[in-house]
């Protein structure tokens, strides 16, 4: 059991387990699975600045903050404590691509080193990766009124449209990065 | 406490996430290129048994464990859906990681991932800041 634990989840043990969250969430307190929602409650509770869309109880939505707390834990146990391959294995048709598009050679851990490490922002490709690309992911999402949880998950779950109609402009957004910026910046 | 229930689902959500390597960049390069299932297989079956789940509360009128009648709120479309959607989808290429992600990463040791929450933070608050003047 513990040596399954340990090897990275097949799609059909962890997607089920994503989706039992929904309900979970429902049972244990009547709230709906989203996560970028945590972004606005520390932006209200840190720096409201006279913002409307800041200015809210956002006390009353506590419960999210742990839950995104947990996350940051559980990030921990799940790649400290039960370990985790140097490299991930993804497709070698993925890796093929990467190395001649994008001149990656380093494969290992989470993230590319040599897009996100800290020292590349001296230089432009840092500020891409690291702020600009973390700022489209604040912006958009709260733009949007959802993310991969709220829109994908929670909201398709739920038969909503909007839903839909977020998802797919998701991927619009992530296919034209991919293949038509991608190719432009490399 | 009670929000500790809450932080208990959200480690388990975070090993989930970081155990099927969802929070991995590469991972979602593999999806937007179409060369893997996993992620697909992920999202699709996690929206099965999320669907599955919702209907089955709905039906049966379950109530949650402190006897509240469970609601769902219907989403409102506004233009921002699909704006704001290809927006966040362009940082979804780029940082490799939706907001739930970003927390697991920085848990799990990625110095970077302090940046991108900080950043995203930056955009959370400049969408506020900006919402009147936006197209909506």
């Amino acid at each position: 059991m513990l040596d399954f634990l340990r090897q990275p989840w097949p799609w059909y043990v962890a997607g089920p387990l994503i989706g039992l969250t929904v309900p979970a969430l429902l049972l244990i307190g009547n709230k709906a699975l989203g996560i970028s929602s945590s972004l606005r409650h520390v932006c209200a509770a840190c720096v409201p600045a006279g913002i409307p869309f800041l200015t809210y109880n956002w006390r009353a939505e506590l419960w999210n903050l742990f839950f995104v707390l947990g996350i940051g834990i559980g990030g921990f146990l799940g790649y400290q404590v039960l370990g985790h391959p140097d490299t991930i294995a993804i497709s070698p048709e993925t890796v093929r691509d990467l190395q001649a598009q994008m001149g990656l050679t380093d494969f290992s851990g989470l993230l590319p080193k040599e897009l996100f490490a800290l020292e590349n922002l001296s230089n432009w490709k840092g500020w891409v990766f690291l702020v600009l690309g973390g700022f489209l992911v604040g912006f958009g999402t709260r733009y949007a009124g959802g993310c991969t949880s709220g829109h994908a998950i929670s909201g398709l779950s739920n038969l909503q449209w909007v839903s839909l109609v977020a998802v797919i402009g998701f991927f619009i957004g992530g296919l034209l990065m991919t293949w038509v910026f991608y190719p432009l910046m490399f | 406490m009670k929000n500790l229930k809450y932080l208990v689902l959200g480690v388990l959500f975070g090993i989930i996430l970081t155990k099927s390597e969802v929070i991995s960049w590469f991972r979602i390069q593999e999806m937007f290129r179409f060369q893997s299932f996993h992620m697909y297989g992920i999202i699709g079956s996690a929206i099965v048994v999320g669907l599955i789940s919702i209907q089955l509360i709905k039906r049966n009128h379950v109530k949650s464990i402190n006897g509240e009648t469970i609601t769902l709120a219907d989403k409102q479309y506004n233009h921002g859906t699909w704006i704001g959607g290809i927006i966040f989808g362009l940082g979804w290429a780029l940082t490799g990681a939706c907001p739930g992600p970003l927390f697991a990463q920085l848990g799990s040791g990625v110095a970077s991932a302090a940046v991108l929450i900080l950043a995203a933070l930056a955009g959370t608050w400049t969408y506020s800041a900006l919402r009147e003047k936006l197209p909506h």
